[in-house]
């Protein structure tokens, strides 16, 4: 018999980086939707043109209204879940490392995470006033049980090896935790930190929605009201460039703080 | 420093793994304790360092540690457990920095058994920068740093490869003829055992129960692979554990 080659059958189920396809896609996504609302076969009900839309955003950023909306929101967004995200760390580590806490808390956690925020907006408006209290506060709750659940969930999957070595060369509990647990957990807490901050800008919209003069979600639901899908749509892309953003500040944080992963 | 382990018995649930074992480790020598997959030699070992406790019995340890000990009993892992953000240098650190030294010391504690390990040129590198080999070393610095009384070695080359194994022996051996120090060295490694160990401590199935103590008179320095007496010794517990083996080997996993 002839001799033959091996047939090659390995290879894939591997992602790699691919740089610049999602930009390349996006570009396509909006020159179709440009031609389409050019030639007319997407009437202007539908769609605004991208080019419009782009058109918008220039003139708020010229007009300065982009930052009498932004700036709002950002401060709200930061607080917010800087209150939320830094109890949630907090207390998911206390889950973490005592039994006692876990017994008691992770049913109440269990309890808040699914009850949608927004519906409690009334209630915080009563709790903590109708200015940027309640938004604080609805923010930082939103932000919290996520970050809790990913933070013991990331404290729980600590090598204990690591923590067996610590206790047999006679560290202190303090030391163990500092030394070995918290930076075993920050892998988990950074990704869980992803979640948080993009549910932390749905509310931060939702809140600024039902009641702020100002604010991204104030303007989206302005132009909304008025049908004017050119600064609807101007403010759903601030958005996603919001959401962008936080990522990849993330992103930094992991390269910087988690360099010995590579 | 010697340790003395008095009929340790220990259950987990109703599955008796360690039956009236008593032991006595002498200081200065190396114990190395073999036995099958199973046997509770790991169990043993935590008992000895005193992360685990006995049902019954219990652990003595009698004399004095030596100056400027740290940290009496020491671990050495067969996983190496070296905290992946942290150098070469950090990880040696992190087992000084309770102690209250001063910089100085640190880092010449730190210099000098790098040195001994030869590591000095890799102070600054991460764990996942090193083969295992080196890991292994970098974790025998480790617990060379805090000048141990006893150190308690839990499998400590069976993740790395013959060749590497080999080097590492040899490390050990001059690390000893250095500066003898005592330690229990568990391996289901034959060749290790009678390579590395004053006395040679033999344990069953389970119930883990000591079956025969063997002492080899060979200096360790003049224990080479190819020694016909190491290698009938060899012969002798590969018959004492046999059967034991291939029976543990058969037998159902519980749990």
């Amino acid at each position: 018999m002839a001799e033959q080659s091996v047939p090659f059958r390995g290879g894939g189920f591997r992602p790699q980086t691919k740089r610049g396809v999602g930009v390349v896609v996006f570009v396509v996504l909006l020159l179709f939707v440009e031609w389409g609302t050019r030639e007319g076969w997407i009437s202007n009900l539908t769609l605004p043109r991208p080019s419009d839309v782009g058109a918008t955003l220039l003139d708020l950023a010229q007009s300065g209204v982009l930052w009498t909306h932004l700036g709002p929101s950002l401060t709200r967004l930061i607080v917010g879940s800087l209150l939320g995200v830094s109890a949630g760390i907090g207390i998911g580590v206390l889950i973490g490392l005592f039994s006692y806490v876990r017994a008691g808390l992770v049913p109440v956690v269990a309890a808040i995470f699914p009850i949608p925020k927004i519906a409690l907006l009334p209630l915080f408006v009563i709790w903590f006033g109708i200015d940027e209290g309640s938004k604080y506060a609805l923010i930082a709750l939103g932000t919290f049980t996520p970050t809790i659940v990913a933070t013991y969930g990331a404290v729980d999957n600590v090598d204990r090896g690591l923590i067996r070595m610590g206790q047999s060369f006679g560290l202190s509990w303090l030391s163990i935790v500092r030394k070995i647990v918290l930076p075993g957990a920050l892998p988990g807490i950074l990704s869980g930190l992803r979640v948080s901050l993009a549910i932390g800008i749905i509310l931060l919209v939702a809140a600024e929605m039902l009641g702020a003069e100002y604010g991204v979600g104030a303007y989206i639901l302005q132009a909304g009201s008025l049908y004017d899908l050119e600064r609807l749509f101007a403010g759903v892309v601030i958005l996603s460039a919001l959401g962008v953003l936080t990522s990849w500040i993330i992103g930094k944080f992991e390269k910087r703080l988690l360099a010995w992963r590579a | 420093m010697d340790l003395t382990l008095d009929q340790l018995t220990h259950r987990y649930g109703d599955m008796l793994v360690l039956d009236d074992v008593s032991l006595r480790i002498p200081a200065g020598e190396i114990l190395c304790v073999i036995g099958p997959s199973g046997c509770g030699k790991s169990t043993l070992l935590r008992m000895l360092g005193g992360l685990e406790q006995p049902d019954q019995g219990q652990v003595l340890q009698g004399g004095e540690a030596p100056e400027g000990c740290l940290n009496p009993l020491t671990f050495v892992f067969q996983d190496f457990a070296l905290l992946p953000w942290r150098t070469v240098a950090g990880n040696i650190s992190l087992v000084l920095e309770d102690h209250g030294l001063p910089k100085a010391q640190v880092d010449q504690i730190i210099d000098s058994v790098l040195a001994r390990t030869k590591l000095s040129d890799f102070r600054d590198a991460l764990p996942r920068q090193l083969s295992g080999g080196m890991k292994q070393r970098v974790a025998i610095a480790r617990a060379l740093a805090v000048n141990p009384a006893v150190m308690l070695l839990d499998e400590p080359l069976s993740a790395l490869d013959a060749q590497t194994r080999e080097l590492l022996m040899e490390d050990l051996v001059s690390l000893w003829a250095r500066q003898p120090f005592t330690a229990v060295y568990v391996t289901h490694n034959l060749s290790e055992a009678v390579r590395l160990g004053h006395q040679i401590a033999v344990l069953s199935r389970r119930p883990g129960r000591i079956r025969e103590v063997i002492r080899i008179d060979v200096p360790l320095s003049e224990r080479t692979p190819g020694l016909p007496e190491l290698g009938a010794l060899q012969t002798r517990l590969w018959h004492l554990m046999r059967d034991e083996a291939l029976a543990a080997d058969q037998e159902l996993v519980h749990g």
